[in-house]
């Protein structure tokens, strides 16, 4: 099992490595599917020219990357290429591995079910087989290695794959039950880019399920287990901000980056929902909108974690594809991210209901996006709306992917209970609806 | 022919007593700012003979040194001044209880592409004090409106300038003020000043009143504190730059509403002396047009023990007569300006008019009518230049007719100007709506010496410059600037400021190139012709350059040898300050008719992802009842009613 990674990093880095050499390095580095204003290569060469000249990078609004990535570049500029080869190998290593001990616990659990003879007799086509689990984490990484997405990303030198390589370890941790390394890795991806704040509900209930806490918020046991974590994950936060404070001498920084990502003043085209939206704004509506987009990127994670609060890892997967979607400066890295996840849900294709519509809508529209981008910035002869319909088609069709995924786990719990083929009050075969 | 003679005799006198006053210079190095070299008035020798030669240098030696302790002020120091200024005549001393002193002059240049050039500059001095809140509330000369705005917000120095057109330097040469294409403000504030941001905002506003133009348009988003580029060209203590703020409009266009109140701060208005010459339908009927205000404190003697404030108004025109002039090549006052002189301002100590004949010393290009017997010459922008004065205080100037009408006539059209020394122009780079790359280039004609120029940009935010992608060359080299003052750019808050000191090498052309973004900005943003584009600010180049009289040899000839080894130090460099074209850049646009369709769209799908989650969060899985249809259910009802049990 080990060799085949191998096979499939040496793949991975070849391909990337060739990229390098290419004259498609340039060309990537500009799209702004590719790069946004927060991620961008250029920019974080400009914040080093600017602490060479003696200037704060964050007196200007070019530079929006935090400290630590300004002082990781600063000593590894010249091995940048290496680095992000390396940070999309370790993303794709932490997802393997973690997705190798999540099968072996979920092939354990379902073990104790068949045991207890907890399914119904007819659910036995449902249930998993060690042979189809086998390569799942192999199919993981490689849907994250070979991912166009992933490659252009890291060709871009987007630092966006960085800030993938904390969460897939912030997964791996968790995953492999490490409170206090999960803690840290967390709260680097939230210094990193907010967002990632929401994974901290999959991670509790993850870690609970696995010290065998109940869930229960009358329960003394659940509580000191919140506190004991939110402890590790502030406490780390706060030295990272503080570190970042001493590494700058200034707080420069938390306006710069983190009010940049929440104000979105940047409006520059990308394959997200903002920019075109707050570049046609009434300026006297824009905060009111402003709030209402970014609460939503927040407002899933208590429902969510209600529903899902006892498949903790599919919830991770649909906070970080709410995150992707809906987040202020999306790019496709931060979609390749959770689009690896999806071969450990292949047990659920045969209740998908449009994934044939939605993978063309999402390959024609990654298409579309630089024909229509040269139409409208190079030739002239298209304008914003043209490449403003794709995102939004873009964005719909990931909306259905992933609501599509969220309806066949669904119901896929639903027939593990009630059984796969039921029947109505006369016999008759019946079907399911959402009611 | 008896002009001919005493202009003759003129030209050996101003030799000989240049050459003795250069040698007096170069012993007095403590005199500052003796610019106006060979200022010579040739009032007596027209009338007295040849004889007094050895005699006159002494007499004349002695009215020289009067010119400096009349001219030289501390603020004068060889960056600050500006040569530009035209041949000061001597002013009198004699009524110092006035205390005030209008003075007029007109410069007009022939140029060698056949136009015409007239630089009008009027000075009021004014020994007061607007300082320290003095109170100020009699005024004689010294315009009311400017002398309130000095003391209410405690400038220091203020530079003002509206032009239409660009002053194009190959082909002119070097103007006397230079300005850049729409209207530049800069101003020192005293630095009494806490709130400079505050004042600027008030003084903006107040002069786009008194100027009638858009100086209300000038915002934090572009002024900038340039570093080094702008000194204080009076005297001044205040050496800080955060009391000093620069802001220019590129966009701006000048007309007539911003002539008429920039001609009445004149005390004669345009009812008298040179100013009847201002009509605006000639004026703005021009290749070039350029009216400033500059006030600044000036010393009122050589110990500076008194300060006086001046008040220069100038006014920058270039006629293209070659082509509207009906294929004839000449030119008078009357076809210029549709005006010709009859007095001078009555309240001016002196007014006069010259002419640029450096290039015509026997007529052989042009000639001029009535002639003059008066020659002058002075060191122009390092250049020694001759002219023939008319002085409209003397009514034998006017002659029989009672009027002036200056008329030139072109014999030949050949005769070459010499490059400037310094050049530059710029562009912009680069294809699509995406990224793009500004060029600078500047030239150093200098044969054999380098000199260091000052680049100032100030680039609007929403072009973002990559500093890194900065790269400077010459003659193929790498060219490593000594000294950058960079200033990044705050979106919708500040413009980048990008300072640099670069040496130029001789004889060469230094190419500044850095890429920048285009943003793209919210809709309410775009100016209400955004296809039209986006104007970027002239950049400014300062420099002290080497002067054109210490590179000609042949002059050093006809000098005594003493005099000529060593290049003396009023000659051998001389400030300038060019500016190059806006620049015009397109960004991307959105489409300004959808503000509605798009919320409702992004709405929409906003609450697709919302829908679909709040469903299958709310929801659970059902077995579907088949619901009877709709003849059953009509049936049933009917069965109801009569009483018999449903279907």
């Amino acid at each position: 099992m080990e060799a085949p990674l191998t096979l499939l990093m040496v793949v991975a880095v070849t391909i990337r490595a060739a990229l390098f050499r290419s004259s498609l390095v340039d060309l990537v580095a500009e799209r702004v599917e590719v790069v946004s204003p927060l991620t961008a290569w250029k920019r974080v060469v400009e914040g080093l020219a600017l602490l060479d000249l003696g200037v704060s990078p964050y007196s200007g609004d070019v530079f929006h990357e935090t400290p630590l990535i300004i002082y990781l570049f600063h000593f590894l500029v010249d091995y940048a290429e290496i680095t992000f080869m390396l940070a999309d190998v370790i993303t794709a290593v932490a997802l393997y591995m973690a997705v190798k001990d999540y099968n072996r616990q979920v092939f354990r659990k379902q073990k104790f079910a068949l045991e207890a003879d907890r399914y119904p007799p007819d659910c036995l086509e449902l249930i998993r087989s060690p042979k189809e689990m086998y390569y799942v984490p192999l199919k993981v990484a490689m849907f994250y290695l070979l991912n166009p997405f992933t490659i252009l990303s890291c060709v871009a030198k987007s630092t966006c794959g960085l800030n993938n390589a904390v969460i897939a370890l912030f997964i791996l941790s968790t995953i492999k039950g490490n409170v206090l390394l999960s803690a840290i890795f967390l709260s680097l991806a939230t210094y990193q880019s907010i967002y990632p704040l929401t994974l901290c509900a999959p991670a509790l209930l993850y870690l609970m399920q696995r010290q065998y806490i109940p869930v229960n918020f009358r329960r003394v046991s659940f509580w000191w287990f919140v506190v004991q974590y939110a402890f590790m994950y502030l406490g780390s936060l706060f030295v990272i901000i503080c570190l970042s404070f001493f590494l700058l001498g200034s707080w420069d920084y938390l306006p710069s980056v983190y009010g940049f990502i929440l104000s979105v003043p940047d409006l520059t085209p990308n394959i997200g929902l903002f920019w075109y939206f707050f570049a046609e704004m009434f300026e006297h509506f824009r905060l009111f909108f402003l709030c209402v987009f970014q609460i939503n990127v927040f407002f899933y994670t208590i429902p969510l974690s209600i529903k899902l609060k006892d498949h903790p890892v599919f919830l991770i997967f649909m906070q970080l594809a709410v995150i992707s979607i809906f987040k202020s400066y999306p790019t496709v890295g931060d979609l390749a991210l959770y689009l690896a996840f999806l071969p450990v849900w292949s047990h659920l294709h045969r209740f998908l209901r449009n994934i044939f519509l939605v993978s063309c809508v999402l390959l024609a529209c990654s298409a579309l996006f630089p024909v229509l981008w040269h139409l409208w910035i190079y030739a002239g002869s298209a304008n914003s709306n043209f490449y403003y319909a794709i995102t939004l088609l873009f964005n719909v069709a990931q909306i259905l992917l992933v609501s599509d995924y969220f309806y066949a786990f669904l119901r896929r719990e639903h027939h593990l209970t009630y059984g796969l083929y039921l029947k109505r009050k006369d016999g008759s075969e019946a079907t399911l609806v959402l009611k | 022919m008896a002009a001919y003679r005493c202009s003759y005799s003129a030209v050996l006198l101003i030799l000989c007593i240049c050459s003795v006053s250069t040698a007096i210079d170069s012993e007095e190095t403590t005199l500052t700012g003796a610019h106006h070299v060979g200022e010579v008035d040739n009032t007596q020798t027209a009338t007295e003979t040849g004889e007094q030669t050895t005699e006159q240098p002494v007499v004349e030696e002695r009215r020289w040194e009067a010119i400096d302790v009349e001219e030289a002020t501390p603020g004068d120091s060889d960056i600050d001044e500006k040569d530009t200024s035209a041949p000061e005549t001597i002013v009198p001393l004699t009524v110092p209880q006035l205390k005030d002193d209008f003075q007029e002059e007109l410069v007009i240049r022939p140029l060698h592409s056949g136009d015409i050039y007239a630089s009008f500059q009027f000075r009021t001095l004014w020994e007061t004090d607007f300082m320290k809140g003095n109170k100020v509330s009699h005024y004689r000369l010294f315009p009311k409106s400017l002398g309130q705005v000095i003391s209410k917000f405690s400038v220091q120095e203020l530079h003002i300038s509206f032009t239409q057109g660009y002053w194009r330097t190959m082909q002119w040469g070097q103007p006397f003020l230079p300005s850049p294409p729409g209207a530049e403000l800069w101003v020192w504030f005293q630095d009494s000043v806490t709130d400079v941001d505050g004042m600027w905002k008030e003084l903006t506003n107040v002069l786009s009143g008194i100027f009638c133009a858009s100086l209300n348009f000038i915002d934090s988003t572009n002024t900038v504190q340039p570093s080094a580029s702008f000194k204080p060209l009076g005297i001044s203590n205040v050496t800080d730059h955060r009391f000093l703020r620069y802001a220019t409009l590129p966009r701006e266009i000048v007309c007539t509403e911003n002539l008429t109140p920039w001609k009445k701060l004149l005390p004669c208005g345009s009812k008298a002396g040179l100013a009847v010459l201002l009509k605006s339908e000639k004026l703005f009927h021009s290749s070039f047009h350029s009216e400033a205000v500059h006030i600044r404190p000036v010393c009122q003697d050589l110990l500076c023990k008194t300060t006086s404030w001046e008040l220069r108004q100038t006014l920058n025109v270039v006629f293209d007569l070659h082509t509207s002039g009906q294929g004839k090549r000449e030119w008078s006052l009357f076809k210029m300006f549709s005006r010709t002189l009859t007095e001078a301002c009555p309240l001016a100590s002196s007014s006069k008019i010259y002419i640029d004949i450096t290039d015509n010393p026997q007529w052989e290009q042009f000639e001029l009518s009535p002639a003059t017997p008066l020659l002058s010459q002075a060191l122009v922008l390092g250049d020694r230049r001759t002219f023939s004065v008319y002085d409209l205080t003397q009514q034998i100037t006017f002659g029989t007719v009672r009027s002036l009408n200056l008329l030139i006539r072109w014999k030949s059209n050949e005769g070459d100007m010499l490059r400037p020394l310094l050049h530059a122009e710029r562009y912009v780079a680069g294809y699509g709506l995406q990224t793009g790359e500004i060029h600078t280039l500047m030239y150093n004609n200098h044969p054999y010496r380098s000199f260091p120029v000052l680049l100032l940009d100030s680039v609007p935010w929403y072009l973002r410059l990559y500093i890194h992608t900065l790269t400077v060359t010459s003659k193929g080299k790498h060219n490593k600037p000594s000294y950058i003052h960079y200033q990044p750019s705050k979106d919708r808050v500040r413009p980048h400021l990008l300072e640099m000191l670069i040496q130029l090498p001789p004889n060469s052309v230094t190419e500044v190139t850095v890429q920048f973004e285009r943003a793209l900005l919210k809709w309410t943003e775009y100016t209400p012709d955004p296809n039209h584009g986006f104007y970027v600010g002239s950049s400014v180049i300062s420099s002290l350059v080497p002067s054109i009289a210490a590179m000609d040899t042949n002059s050093t000839l006809e000098r005594p040898l003493f005099s000529s080894f060593f290049p003396c130090k009023e000659e051998s460099s001389y400030f300038v300050r060019i500016y190059t074209e806006p620049l015009l850049v397109n960004l991307p646009t959105p489409d300004f008719s959808m503000p509605y369709n798009v919320i409702c769209l992004t709405c929409t799908v906003v609450a697709v992802g919302y829908g679909s989650l709040y469903n299958l969060l709310t929801r659970s899985f059902q077995i579907e009842e088949p619901s009877p249809g709709l003849a059953k259910r009509i049936a049933n009802v009917i069965r109801k009613v009569r009483g018999v049990p449903p279907l």
